[in-house]
């Protein structure tokens, strides 16, 4: 019996130990939830939102940057994609049909293979077939109208004009929130609705991975717990919409400046009265 | 004597009712859920089914999920299926190796080998139960919780569910005539037809798995579908999906390791217990045997582990970062200390069962020099690329990698060094071998010269191909670099143990094997090996199905449910952590009542005398 109750503390132990490890050993990153389809409402949008709801797309549904990045190397970089875009058409690799830039981006998107670039392709196809998949299917599945606000991206981000033109009366769906194979998420739209409190906003835009708030436990950013008791509204303010204008001692400028562009102004204001009440 | 006799028909008899009860049991609700997955049947519509019949997945919102007793249905799917799968990989795997061991024993005409299988086949017999009840369990749990997903499944998958509830009648007939029959068919002919059942014992259940695997397959990665599931009416194409192999090899290999492992756990136990030496000595033996399985099928393991992943990737490059480089990359962190741990304590057990041979001293000096380089290897392949840092330490680092150790973290230093950790294992069972043999044919100094070089230059050209196109080559060269590594490995294993093989052919023993000279701390790390094993499972279990991340069947059919996000590490390690713990006090009560019913009491004035 002596034994029995032996093995059973000795297993129970290393259960315990793997249960704490995985627990204190490793970081609780908490997944996107899962996205919600909202409807995008693209009718007179301006060529500045066209390129911004790109890059949201680009970085959140689209999922693109899981590869075209540059740790992983597993994607080539797109930085200078517009200015290359010529050169791979004139290549005798390429496969595609498209004549203009903004046509060859719209192709690599929808049929990657058609051109690869070298080292990059499938292993043993020679580069004649691209690991990425039709954009339009799978679990990113973007619609036509996304397809274009990312072409337009693309193309601001290599230093060309935006030529995309969006049809008129056109709607599309975004899945807000990255896939959760990343830990953070962007949500706002110019048509979403909008957050009912501040609380709703710290969970929105992941606040809390960052900072100490409410019942988050970052640890990158400067401690917001008792933040109302030191700064004013305005410095608040400011901070939300220019973060790196003025930096908390010992931290470094990694807060987006985005989340001005991502807020209503009543809810930028939410925010701000919430985090002059913490004390 | 006679009345132990009739103790075990009564107990054999009741296993009989057992496996009718079970058999029944699992056929009846896979027979229910067949039925309903017919339109014909279904008293409601709950899958998509058009005038041609063709079944496509309908859009769920959360109150389409039925609510149970405030059960919560992932948690409770999720840990019936894993106790499930914990009990068939066991009662699977047994009879692999019972049907080997068997097969020796006939060709050495070593009794010991005959008894010691059917040893292990008596103990999967109680778990063989529990298996159908638990199974049996799930398909209730499945069909209650999730019928929208249940329905579409099964309309996809009737027929290959229906042939699955008939080959699981074969499976307990040939494993009871397996079993009740050991005795009977013995000598001659009748051998042969035993070990022919054994084949078939086999033969279906890997069907019976694969089956299986074919639907959880098709759930990552479905085929046979259009791009909005609607069934082709293909079912060949459904079940042969893209993940569908690479997850058989996987799981045949990792339930030989688990095997092994659960049945070195209950020889350990009865080692423990025993009582006399000759006893002690048995169980060694036992437990020496189970473990020496576990590590043969765990040392292929990480390659076949690398062959499912790498086929992941190439299913869907999404799904392959999601798993290695997105919110499940610090779950490979946690498995990379579970298999560091099984391979220190397989490794232990090795070392200190040297002490049962006279010889063993000729080798101890190198065991430390084994010990550090598993070791390090251990902790290179738990060396994280990067971690969640606060502000402080970030500028205390200069970024996000540190400057020595953050090179480790990448997968060619843990490809490299779970290479090295599998050659010193191999090393180690070397030694072992050779610890109570004296080598008897000429040129053994040549055969020991070949595996120096050969262990040697396989090093080597393990680190080249692990640096040179780890580090300095982009991505798809340092996949590709671990193909070789792989080669290095199984070949340097395969070549080293055919010469050795040669050169203890007819080796004189030192002295006889002192079986149980063994200190008790060794059965401990046969059962961290149990424990740990059981607990990887259970985690890749996780992994395995938490890539489909808010899908039931990927792209394809979403989970709409309000538990379809993807827990924390935390949690699903919690959730594991309590299936672990129900699946070992049940094993626990199954060695029990294992020991209890070789037990007998003499009672006296308690029956009539005639």
């Amino acid at each position: 019996m002596m034994q029995l109750i032996k093995i059973v503390v000795f297993s129970l132990l290393t259960i315990g130990f793997f249960t704490a490890y995985s627990y204190y050993g490793i970081p609780q990153i908490i997944p996107a939830p899962p996205p919600e389809k909202e409807e995008l409402d693209l009718e007179g949008i301006t060529t500045a939102d066209l390129i911004v709801l790109g890059e949201r797309i680009f970085k959140g549904k689209g999922a693109c940057t899981l590869c075209h990045n540059d740790v992983g190397g597993r994607a080539p970089m797109l930085d200078d994609i517009g200015m290359k875009a010529q050169e791979n058409m004139a290549d005798s690799r390429y496969k595609g049909t498209a004549s203009s830039v903004e046509e060859y981006l719209y192709e690599s998107l929808v049929d990657p293979s058609a051109y690869v670039v070298a080292g990059f392709g499938k292993m043993g196809t020679q580069d004649s077939e691209s690991p990425m998949t039709d954009v339009r299917t799978g679990s990113i599945k973007l619609s036509e109208e996304e397809l274009l606000v990312v072409v337009a991206y693309l193309q601001d981000l290599s230093g060309l004009d935006v030529t995309v033109e969006i049809p008129v009366g056109s709607t599309g769906t975004e899945e807000s929130g990255q896939p959760a194979a990343t830990t953070t998420q962007v949500v706002t739209t110019n048509t979403r609705a909008k957050y009912d409190s501040a609380e709703e906003i710290l969970s929105q835009l992941a606040c809390g991975v960052c900072h100490i708030v409410g019942h988050y436990q970052g640890l990158i950013g400067p401690d917001l717990s008792h933040i109302g008791g030191s700064r004013s509204k305005d410095y608040l303010r400011r901070a939300i919409l220019d973060p790196n204008a003025e930096l908390t001692e010992g931290y470094m400028p990694m807060m987006p400046p985005t989340y001005g562009d991502q807020l209503y102004a009543s809810e930028l204001e939410m925010l701000v009265e919430y985090m002059s009440r913490l004390q | 004597m006679q009345s132990g006799a009739k103790h075990g028909d009564k107990m054999r008899h009741l296993d009989w009712k057992c496996l009718l009860i079970n058999s029944m049991l699992l056929f009846g609700s896979l027979c229910v859920l067949t039925l309903l997955s017919d339109p014909v049947y279904a008293a409601e519509e709950l899958v998509e089914v058009t005038a041609s019949n063709v079944i496509s997945p309908p859009e769920l919102t959360a109150a389409d999920y039925p609510q149970i007793l405030g059960l919560n249905s992932r948690v409770t799917v999720w840990l019936v299926a894993q106790l499930h799968l914990w009990f068939a990989a066991f009662v699977l795997a047994v009879p692999i190796f019972v049907f080997i061991i068997e097969a020796i024993g006939m060709w050495t005409r070593n009794r010991k080998y005959d008894d010691m299988a059917y040893e292990f086949i008596k103990v999967s017999i109680t778990a063989f139960a529990i298996t159908a009840i638990l199974g049996g369990l799930l398909t209730f749990c499945l069909f209650l919780l999730y019928p929208h997903l249940m329905q579409y499944l099964s309309g996809i998958f009737r027929e290959s569910m229906f042939i699955y509830a008939l080959l699981f009648f074969a499976e307990s007939v040939t494993l009871y005539i397996y079993y009740y029959g050991w005795h009977w068919l013995q000598g001659g002919n009748k051998k042969w037809i035993h070990l022919t059942i054994g084949l078939l014992l086999n033969s279906v259940g890997a069907t019976l798995m694969f089956l299986a695997n074919a639907w959880l397959t098709f759930m990552m990665s479905p085929a046979g579908v259009d791009a909005n599931g609607v069934f082709s009416g293909d079912s060949w194409a459904a079940i042969h999906n893209f993940l569908w192999n690479p997850i058989n090899l996987h799981r045949t290999i990792a339930n030989i390791a688990f095997g092994g492992s659960i049945i070195g756990a209950y020889a350990a136990f009865k080692f423990l217990a025993a009582s006399s030496q000759e006893e002690k000595a048995h169980y060694d033996w036992m437990g020496y045997t189970a473990n020496f399985i576990a590590i043969s099928a765990l040392l292929p393991l990480p390659f076949a582990g690398y062959y499912l992943t790498a086929e992941i990737y190439a299913y869907s490059q999404q799904m392959g970062i999601t798993s290695m480089g997105g919110v499940f990359a610090w779950l490979f962190i946690i498995q990379a200390v579970l298999i560091g741990v099984l391979f220190i304590a397989a490794n232990y057990y090795l070392w200190c069962g040297m002490g049962r041979s006279e010889g063993a001293y000729r080798y101890n000096k190198y065991i430390k020099y084994i010990a550090v380089v598993i070791v390090a290897a251990f902790l290179v392949w738990f060396t994280p690329h990067t971690l969640i840092l606060t502000n402080v330490e970030l500028k205390a680092l200069g970024g996000p990698y540190h400057k020595y150790l953050g090179p480790l973290g990448i997968m060619p230093a843990k490809n490299t060094a779970v290479n090295l950790m599998i050659l010193f294992t191999a090393i180690s069972v070397l030694l072992y071998r050779r610890a109570n043999k004296i080598p008897t044919v000429s040129r053994v100094e040549i055969g020991n010269l070949v595996q120096i070089a050969l262990f040697t230059a396989g090093i080597i050209n393990i680190f080249i191909l692990g640096t040179y196109y780890g580090y300095f080559t982009n991505t798809v060269y340092k996949i590709a670099a671990s193909i070789p590594q792989v080669l290095t490995t199984l070949i340097i294993i395969g070549i080293s143990a055919l010469i050795d093989l040669v050169i203890y052919k007819g080796a004189k023993e030192v002295a006889p094997l002192h079986w149980g000279r063994i200190p008790d701390r060794a059965q401990y790390a046969l059962f961290l090996v149990a424990v740990a094993f059981t607990w990887l499972m259970g985690l890749m279990g996780y992994v395995r199905s938490g890539l489909r991340q808010h899908w039931h069947v990927t792209d394809v059919f979403r989970d709409n449910s309000v538990e379809a996000f993807t827990p924390t590490l935390g949690y699903a390690a919690s959730v594991v952590s309590v299936g672990v713990v129900i699946f070992m006090a049940m094993l626990i009560f199954i060695f029990w009542i294992s020991q209890v019913s070789s037990q007998k009491t003499v009672v006296h004035g308690y029956w009539k005398t005639t």
